[in-house]
């Protein structure tokens, strides 16, 4: 597709073939991702620097910037301070730390290489998981003067746990015990004692002196009994491919391509295999079927296409496809579930609890969702397992049980990272709070692949000539919710709209009267009625709910249960004081009397709505006014237009 | 690792971003700037959508002393791309007379370009804003992450930053707060020109050696690309055959003394290069973390 057909390039771009030979030799590099852990006393930013200075990455610029730096800052007295390359922000630069997570790049004749540089301190495992989540190559640093340490094991299972299968142990500072190599076998021999359990494929050991460049890009004059290949080596010729291409084929969806009526195009970037055109697909959750029509790319339509291209793919048959599912090849399917056991790691102050609402944020689809059982922790410090209890903190790694409001699509994380990881949410402050990796389907009947209904949301809809919808409506007791519910269905009848209330009424009474007043019953109730309404949008009706509702964390979760389906929070904004008034129940008078607890507004809090799609702004207007002000907003907003 | 190269890993890992953006937010933007970063940037997004367009507008923050050459072509390419493309000037620095000559850079790049930049994303409600940035740039941007939180004074907070792992991108924000999404963090400079030359990606002429009107100034050659130009005593307009490495207002841009026209000259010439693309800008020198405070100010 050329798009620039104005812009004439090619007659100056001309190039000698010798140029053109180099740049395809640079195009055609191959790539890798590290990451680098240590703390700051092993000397991993003095690495890091080196390696960028040793492969000609520092300008002159830089370079005369790092020379007045390190007169100021440094800490190695004349000669250049390598780290202070390394070293980004003012804040921690003062203080004479990394604090966070920076990637640096360099290049070798044969590859290109991204690092990801991680502090070492105990509190900041949040940041090595992070670095850790893309890297083939972990380089774990030891001081040869201690050895391996406390940290040295909690890095290397960090890196286990992220699934990262090659590692190299750097042992630095060797000018600091005479280039021994007894310390260089004693350090080897305690390593591989204690990571034989973590399940790398590779370990390399490599003695190195990092200020003086031993071993970096060099093999080291000083340590002529080292017969390896020093580090820069190590990273060019080691060979990593995960084989991800010969994994079946995934591919998560993250857009729907529809130009015009004419295209209909899935697209998103291939987490593993190969797709060729004519191969037969299935779509997960649904578990329809189609087979590939076309691989539509910028660059034309390709035969086949592979693990990590970003592809658009057409389909032979009309399914109902969105962002969320997942193809995959028929024959070999990802297991589909909705609770499954996973490796927790919690980045947040705030220490988890079991059985709070997060969200659940895979790769290309979010889902609401609670820890409900904490098999065991981690001790990281010495990989022992320990009684669950109830709670995680910062920083604490367990094995958790995931219950989840929608069925996923994935795969175990040691056989795909992209189908088996992700973040958790937290749905007020919108932080991201832990990483997970998902190990095993809890659900036994998880792999039972649902027939596709063939008779779907859309076709009972369409039944009925209209669109399913949840009107939420919430505010005070006796705030008007169910008078102007009634009032809308009469109208939304009227027109031929087939509706269902759910209130108090009808559900304290059967489904929901195991269910009390406090805190955990109201958001319980509330979980309950929320998951009747998405089903009667799912049978094609409009469902009006009328309850007090007072958490925005409960209306929100609401929301989400109800997916894609239009969701009308209605705010009926009548003040308490008039509430009061009214009191249509006497039930204000009994909460004043002391005979009801926990009642809105007075012992209990009601959180009003911050973006109600409709706010009902009650006094001075009748019932059948407001009513009609929603009939407007929904006709206004092509809810009742077929 | 897969059979793909490099080139062909960092365009995939961008479309991906570019992507979910497009897919999770309310009311993106692509920020233009009309370099070749930018260049690149647009490029990916056409691809990513193909064959629709893209699914949000263009932006470009006018500080209306962008070299000419610059606005032509971005006025051609919008035309020729069918973008919808969104050219945002801070009226009050205009109406105030702001400009880099008679207020200095710092105040001229707050008013005319940081100022404006809020403006525009307040105005326009924009929940996402993708902007060219790589991490290779700079000591600060090697920290910043993909997807970006400013809270909502637009302001950046280095220590409180989102983990980020994997490519399960967090983009959920409150009202009022932002996003701001650098697909090509992971790219280095050598990557873009390259990208460049593999897709004839079009760039501005200003990248390619000629020979053009310049004035030394404190080091740099500036070059004098309209009247506005306040030629102090003693300094001489000179013709020489320059280029540009990094392209912004033209009084705070220094240009290189070069002869590289085509882009595998442009590309020998920076790979022999010793100094770094944003020596050119004369932002970037005040002192050590000046970038990193620009950053937190919102600066982009």
């Amino acid at each position: 597709m050329n798009i620039y057909a104005n812009f004439k390039m090619d007659e100056v771009d001309d190039t000698s073939e010798k140029f053109d030979q180099f740049l395809h030799e640079q195009e055609n590099k191959g790539f890798m991702r590290l990451l680098t852990c240590g703390s700051v006393d092993d000397g991993k930013s003095t690495l890091i620097g080196r390696l960028l200075y040793d492969s000609k990455m520092v300008f002159e610029d830089q370079l005369s910037a790092l020379e007045r730096d390190s007169k100021k800052v440094g800490t190695t007295g004349e000669a250049l301070d390598l780290a202070l390359l390394v070293d980004g922000l003012a804040a921690e630069r003062e203080q004479g730390i990394t604090i966070d997570v920076a990637y640096r790049f360099f290049a070798t004749d044969q590859r290109k290489f991204i690092i990801a540089d991680t502090p070492g301190h105990e509190q900041y495992t949040r940041n090595m998981a992070t670095g850790a989540s893309t890297a083939d190559l972990a380089i774990i640093l030891i001081d040869a003067r201690r050895g391996v340490l406390t940290q040295t094991k909690r890095h290397s299972f960090i890196v286990s746990l992220l699934g990262i299968k090659h590692v190299v142990v750097a042992i630095n500072k060797m000018d600091l015990v005479d280039y021994s190599e007894e310390v260089y076998e004693e350090i080897q021999k305690a390593y591989l004692d204690f990571a034989e359990t973590l399940g790398f494929s590779t370990i390399g050991f490599i003695p190195m002196s990092a200020l003086n460049g031993d071993n970096v890009l060099n093999q080291s004059e000083t340590m002529g009994w080292y017969t390896g290949k020093p580090l820069m080596e190590y990273f060019n010729t080691l060979d990593i491919d995960a084989g991800d291409d010969t994994r079946p084929f995934r591919m998560p969806v993250q857009w729907v391509n529809r130009p015009n009526l004419n295209f209909r195009g899935y697209s998103g970037t291939i987490a593993s295999g190969t797709i060729k055109v004519g191969d037969e697909i299935v779509a997960l959750p649904s578990s329809r079927t189609s087979k590939v029509a076309k691989i539509v790319t910028f660059d034309g339509e390709f035969d086949s296409a592979h693990t990590e291209q970003a592809v658009t793919i057409t389909l032979e048959d009309e399914i109902d496809i969105s962002r969320g599912d997942v193809l995959a090849a028929v024959q070999n399917r990802p297991t589909v579930t909705n609770a499954v056991a996973a490796d927790l790691i919690w980045m947040d102050e705030q220490a988890m609890a079991l059985n709070h609402p997060y969200l659940i944020r895979l790769e290309n689809k979010t889902v609401p969702g609670r820890v409900t059982a904490i098999d065991y922790k981690v001790d990281i410090n010495n990989l022992q397992q320990l009684a669950g209890g109830d709670d995680l903190a910062l920083n604490e790694v367990a094995r958790v049980q995931l219950a989840l409001t929608d069925r996923i699509a994935f795969d175990p994380y040691e056989l795909s990272r992209s189908m088996g990881c992700f973040v958790v949410i937290d749905r007020m402050t919108n932080k991201t709070i832990a990483g997970g990796m998902i190990r095993a389907s809890l659900d036994t009947a998880s792999n039972v692949h649902w027939q596709a209904l063939d008779v779907d949301k859309q076709a009972r809809a369409s039944a009925k000539h209209q669109k399913p919808a949840v009107l939420w409506f919430t505010g005070f007791s006796g705030s008007g919710k169910s008078t102007i519910a009634n009032l809308v269905e009469k109208k939304l009848h009227a027109r031929g709209n087939h509706t269902y209330i759910l209130d108090g009424d009808n559900v304290r009474h059967g489904l929901n009267k195991d269910l009390g007043f406090t805190d955990e019953d109201r958001i319980e109730n509330i979980r309950r009625v929320s998951e009747v309404a998405n089903l009667m949008t799912d049978a094609g009706l409009i469902v009006l709910s009328c309850f007090i509702s007072p958490f925005r964390q409960e209306r929100q979760a609401a929301r989400e249960v109800c997916g894609e389906t239009p969701f009308i929070e209605v705010f009926v904004d009548t003040p308490f004081d008039t509430c009061e008034q009214r009191d249509p129940k006497g039930l204000y008078q009994k909460a004043r009397a002391g005979e009801i607890k926990n009642f809105t507004g007075m012992d209990s809090p009601y959180e009003p709505p911050e973006n109600p799609e409709v706010r009902l702004q009650t006094p001075g207007h009748t019932p059948e006014e407001v009513a009609d002000m929603v009939i407007r907003y929904l006709d206004d907003n092509g809810f009742l237009s077929p | 690792m897969s059979g793909l190269t490099h080139l062909e890993r960092l365009e995939a890992e961008s479309i991906h971003i570019i992507r979910e953006v497009a897919a999770e937010c309310r009311n993106p933007v692509m920020l233009y700037s009309i370099g070749k970063d930018s260049s690149v940037l647009l490029h990916l997004a056409m691809k990513a959508f193909y064959p629709s367009l893209p699914p949000f507008p263009i932006m470009h923050v006018d500080t209306t002393w962008k070299f000419r050459e610059m606005i032509e072509f971005r006025d051609r390419l919008a035309k020729d791309l069918g973008l919808d493309m969104i050219v945002h000037i801070n009226q009050e620095g205009v109406e105030q007379g702001i400009g880099p000559f008679s207020h200095g850079s710092a105040v001229h790049t707050d008013v005319m370009k940081t100022q404006a930049l809020k403006q525009a994303l307040s105005k326009y409600q924009f929940d996402a804003a993708f902007g060219g940035a790589r991490r290779d740039e700079e000591k600060s941007r090697a920290k910043e992450r993909i997807f970006s939180f400013r809270d909502a004074n637009h302001r950046w907070d280095p220590k409180n930053q989102r983990p980020e792992l994997w490519r399960t991108y967090n983009n959920r924000i409150h009202k009022g707060e932002s996003m701001r999404v650098f697909p090509l963090s992971n790219w280095t400079e050598l990557d873009v020109w390259q990208y460049i030359y593999r897709e004839d990606i079009p760039i501005v002429p200003l990248y390619r050696a000629k020979v053009r009107p310049v004035v030394e100034r404190d080091g740099a050659l500036i070059m004098v690309d309209d009247d506005r130009f306040d030629l102090k005593p003693g300094e001489v307009i000179q013709e020489k055959r320059v280029r540009f490495r990094t392209l912004g207002c033209y009084p705070l841009t220094g240009a290189v003394e070069s002869d590289a026209e085509t882009l595998p000259e442009i590309i020998e010439e920076m790979l022999l290069s010793t100094t770094s693309e944003r020596q050119g800008r004369v932002i970037d020198q005040d002192h050590g973390a000046s970038m990193e405070q620009k950053k937190q100010e919102g600066y982009f």
